[in-house]
C-alpha cells in the first residue's frame, strides 16, 4: 500500500512534502513531488488530504487486497470529497461533511 | 557537518498529541517561559494521529466518574497500572475534550445537546482534522518555536540531570544542539520491532505509526531512566490486511466475533483487551480460523455509515471494500492481531514516573505513549499528561533555589564543559556513519531491520508463536539481538535520510533487548497474548508487582516494585525533599 503522485499534476508546493509524517517525500530536481521509498508508506493519506492539485492518490499493494483502484480527495467547504478510481476508469464519490461526526 | 545550538527554557521533544499540549499549557500558563518543540518530521500531522482518529476513548460520560475509569483499566491490565497515575489521567480527560471542541473538533451531540457517547467511556467525534487543528493551536503561541523535522538521539546530561538534547536534520547535513532547563519526552511509543503483518510491499502498513521508532525510550534507557511494564506488550484486533481498528464495527453496528465455523467466541476467552485478541489467536491455532467480525446482513445504510467513518481514519479500509466488490453488509470483516507494539497509552511500558509525570532523571519529564504505568490513555490520556507535565516543569522551574536553574558560575562552567564534550561524542557518532570510510554496503540499516524483526518474531512471541515464548527462546533472542547491536556500529550513510534510517534501528534494537528482559523477569502468564509465558503459564499473586528496570554498563538490570508505589522516592532525593 502506498501513493503515487503524478508528475503532469505537481506544482511542487512542498504541502506534501510537511504533511507526512514519515518524511518520505521529496522533491526532484524538476521540483516535483516523488516518494523516497514507496515501501516505507504508512498509508495515512495525510499527503493525499494536503495536496491541493489531487495530485497524489492512494493504492492497495496487491499483497492487501489492491486491484488497482485509485483514491484521491478534495475538500469544498465542510465537505470532503473521496474519488475511487477503479482499474477500469469506472470512478465513484463518496461525500463526508466534515461537520457531521461519526455515526459509530 | 554543520551545526546550530539553541537555548531555550523548556525544550519538548516531539510535537504530538502530548508534546504539543504541553507546549499550550505552558504558553497559556507562563507565556514568558520559552518553549522549543523539536519534532522529527512537522507537527502539521506527525505522529499517531496524522490519518485522523474517529472517537476519543477515555471520556468520562455521565454517571461514571474517574474512579470508574481507574478501576476498569486497573482490571484490564490485571493489576498491573499505577492508580495514582490513572486517577490523575482520568480527572482531566473531559477538561482537555471541552478545549479540543473549542479548538474546532466536531463531536457528536445526542437530542439534548450533550456528547454523544459509545459505550461507557468513549464518545464520537469526527477526528479527521484533529492533529492540524492542534498544530494551528500551538503555531499561535508566541512563546513557542517549532523546529521540524529535526531527529533528536540523545539526552545531554550535565550536573546529575539533564540538561539537553542532540539530533540532526532528517535531509540537510546539519545537527542540532539544544541547552535547555527542562526536558520532556513526548516521542511516542515502538513500532516495527516485530515482523508486522504485511511483511512485504506493505511492511509499514502496521497500526501504530511505523516512524515513532521508540527514540524516547532509547535515550532514556541510555541515560539510565528507570522504565517500567516492558513485558506488558500491546497487541491490536484490527482488520485483516488494513490493520484498521475493528471497534468502529464492533460497538458501531454491534458485530460479533466468529470464526470459520460461524461460532461467537468472543466471551469464550473473557473480555479483556488483551483476552480478545489471545481468543481470536487460539481459535486460529485450534484449526477453526479465519476469525470474522460479522456484518453481514447489516443494512446497507450502515454499510454506508461504515465506508464513511473508515474513511475519517482508515481509508484503506474503505478503498478496501470496494476493491472486493462486496460492501460490509455483504461480506463478515476478517480479523487478526497485530505484531506486538510497546506503547504506554494503551498498555503500561514506558518511563517509570512519579504522579507529576517526572522520570527518575531530574529535569526530565514525559508525557504520552512513552510514559509508563498508565495504560488506556489514549489521545485524551495523551493531551491530560502533556498538561501535567507542563505544569510539573513550571513548578519545578519556578521553585526557589530550583535545582534546574544552574545560577552558580562555577558549576555553570563545569555542566558546559561536560556538555561540549558529550555533544562531540554524538556528533562524531553521526559523522563515523555519514564518513566514506564506512564498512561497503554488506549489511544495510534495513537488512539488519529484518533481521531483527525476524528474531523478535521467532524468539520473542510475534505473530509466528501465536505471541507465545518461553526462556530458552528469550535467551536466544537476547544474544541475536546484542549481535545486531554490535552490526550497527559499522553501517554506513550516504545521506541524512540513511542516518535516520540507521538510528531507528539502534533505539529499535535497544527497546527489543528491554523487552526481551522484561518478559524473562516476570515468570508468569499475567496477560494472555501481551505476555505468554509457555514455562509458567499461569497468573500468580506473587506477581502482583512491577517489573522495572535500568540500564547501566551496558546490561539491563531488573528491580521490582510494589503496587503502591508511586515514584515518590526518587523525587525526594533529587529535589531535596
Ligand atoms: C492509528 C491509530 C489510531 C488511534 N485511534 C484512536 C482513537 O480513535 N481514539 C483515541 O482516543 N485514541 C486513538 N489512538 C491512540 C492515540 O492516538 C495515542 O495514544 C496518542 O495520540 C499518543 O500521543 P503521543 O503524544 O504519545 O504520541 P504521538 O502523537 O505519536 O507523538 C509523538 C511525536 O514524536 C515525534 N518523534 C518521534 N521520535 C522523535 C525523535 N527522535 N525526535 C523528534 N521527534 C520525534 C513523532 O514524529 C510524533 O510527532 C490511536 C492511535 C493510532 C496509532
Ligand atoms: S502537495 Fe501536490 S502539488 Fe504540492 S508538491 Fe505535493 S504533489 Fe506536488
Ligand atoms: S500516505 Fe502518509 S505515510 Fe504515505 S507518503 Fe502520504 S503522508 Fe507519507
Amino acid at each position: 500500500m502506498s501513493i503515487f503522485i503524478s508528475r503532469e499534476a505537481c506544482v511542487g508546493c512542498r504541502r506534501c512534502v510537511e504533511a507526512c509524517p514519515g518524511n518520505l517525500i521529496k522533491l526532484d530536481a524538476d521540483g516535483k513531488a516523488y516518494i523516497r521509498h514507496p515501501k516505507d508508506c504508512w498509508g495515512c493519506t495525510s499527503c493525499v488530504k494536503e495536496c491541493g492539485r489531487e495530485a497524489i492518490s492512494f493504492f492497495l499493494g496487491a499483497d492487501m487486497g489492491g486491484r488497482g483502484s485509485r483514491l484521491t480527495t478534495h475538500k469544498e467547504g465542510d465537505f470532503r470529497y473521496w474519488k475511487i478510481t477503479d482499474a477500469a476508469g469506472l470512478e465513484q464519490t463518496i461525500v463526508v461533511n466534515q461537520k457531521d461526526a461519526n455515526r459509530y | 557537518m554543520e551545526r546550530e545550538r539553541i537555548v531555550t527554557d523548556v525544550l519538548i521533544i516531539g510535537g504530538g498529541t502530548a508534546g504539543c499540549y504541553a507546549a499550550l499549557t505552558i504558553a497559556k500558563e507562563s507565556p514568558g517561559t520559552k518553549v522549543v518543540i523539536a519534532e522529527k518530521a512537522n507537527i502539521i500531522r506527525s505522529g499517531c494521529l496524522a490519518a485522523g482518529v474517529n472517537a476519543l476513548n477515555a471520556y468520562i460520560t455521565p454517571g461514571q466518574t474517574a474512579q470508574d475509569y481507574v478501576d476498569y483499566a486497573k482490571r484490564d491490565a490485571a493489576g498491573i497500572a499505577r492508580e495514582d497515575l490513572l486517577l490523575s489521567m482520568a480527572e482531566g480527560v473531559n477538561r482537555v475534550t471541552e478545549h479540543l471542541e473549542q479548538l474546532g473538533l466536531v463531536i457528536l451531540k445526542d437530542e439534548y445537546g450533550a456528547y454523544a457517547a459509545r459505550g461507557k467511556r468513549n464518545i464520537k467525534i469526527n477526528g479527521e482534522n484533529i492533529k492540524p487543528l492542534l498544530a494551528e493551536a500551538v503555531k499561535k503561541q508566541k512563546n513557542v518555536t517549532v523546529i521540524n523535522h529535526v531527529n533528536i538521539t540523545d539526552y545531554l546530561l550535565a550536573d546529575g540531570g539533564i540538561a539537553g538534547a542532540v539530533g540532526f536534520h532528517v535531509d540537510e547535513r546539519k545537527a542540532y544542539v539544544f541547552l535547555a532547563d527542562a526536558v520532556l519526552c513526548a516521542t511516542g511509543g515502538a513500532a516495527g520491532l516485530y515482523r508486522p503483518n504485511n511483511p512485504g510491499f506493505s511492511r509499514h502498513k502496521m497500526w501504530y505509526p511505523p516512524f515513532n521508532t521508540g527514540a524516547g525510550y532509547a535515550m532514556g534507557i541510555r541515560a539510565g531512566a528507570e522504565m517500567t511494564t516492558f513485558e506488558m506488550r500491546f497487541i491490536a484486533l484490527r482488520c485483516k490486511d488494513t490493520i484498521a481498528p475493528t471497534g468502529t464495527i464492533a460497538q458501531g453496528v454491534g458485530a460479533r466475533q466468529i470464526n470459520a465455523k460461524g461460532e461467537v467466541y468472543e466471551t469464550k476467552y473473557g473480555i479483556t483487551t488483551s483476552e480478545r485478541v489471545y481468543g481470536t489467536a487460539a481459535e486460529n491455532l485450534a484449526g477453526r480460523g479465519p476469525c470474522y467480525l460479522h456484518t453481514e446482513g447489516i443494512s446497507e445504510s450502515q454499510s454506508e455509515d461504515l465506508l464513511k467513518a473508515y474513511l475519517n481514519m482508515a481509508p484503506s479500509q474503505t478503498l478496501k471494500w470496494i476493491e472486493s466488490g462486496r460492501l460490509p453488509h455483504e461480506q463478515d470483516v476478517e480479523i487478526e492481531g497485530t505484531e506486538p507494539y510497546i506503547v504506554g497509552g494503551h498498555t503500561a511500558s514506558g518511563y517509570w514516573v512519579d504522579t507529576d509525570r517526572r522520570t527518575t532523571l531530574p529535569g526530565l519529564y514525559a508525557a504520552g505513549d512513552v510514559a509508563g504505568g498508565c495504560p488506556q490513555k489514549y489521545v485524551t490520556g495523551a493531551l491530560v499528561e502533556g498538561e501535567l507535565a507542563a505544569q510539573a516543569i513550571l513548578a519545578d522551574l519556578g521553585a526557589a533555589g530550583s535545582p534546574l536553574r544552574r545560577a552558580d558560575e562555577k558549576r555553570r562552567r563545569l555542566r558546559e564543559e561536560r556538555i561540549a564534550t558529550e555533544t562531540e561524542r554524538y556528533l562524531g557518532e553521526y559523522e563515523a556513519h555519514l564518513s566514506s570510510g564506512g564498512s561497503p554496503a554488506m549489511f544495510t540499516a534495513e537488512q539488519l531491520e529484518e533481521a531483527m524483526q525476524k528474531v523478535m518474531d521467532n524468539y520473542a512471541g510475534g505473530i509466528s508463536t501465536h505471541y507465545r515464548y518461553n526462556e530458552r527462546q528469550l535467551h536466544i533472542a537476547d544474544d541475536k539481538i546484542l549481535m545486531l547491536q554490535k552490526m550497527t556500529e559499522k553501517l554506513h550513510a550516504d545521506d541524512m535520510d540513511e542516518l535516520l534510517h540507521v538510528y531507528e534501528l539502534k533505539e529499535r534494537l535497544l527497546v527489543c533487548r528491554v523487552v526481551i528482559a522484561h518478559l524473562a523477569a516476570r515468570k508468569e502468564t499475567r496477560w494472555h497474548a501481551f505476555a505468554e509465558n509457555t514455562d509458567y503459564p499461569g497468573q500468580s499473586d506473587e506477581w502482583l508487582k512491577y517489573v522495572n528496570s535500568v540500564y547501566r554498563d551496558g546490561k539491563v538490570k531488573i528491580r521490582f516494585r510494589e503496587l503502591t508505589d508511586t515514584g515518590k522516592q526518587e523525587r525526594a532525593e533529587v529535589y531535596g525533599g
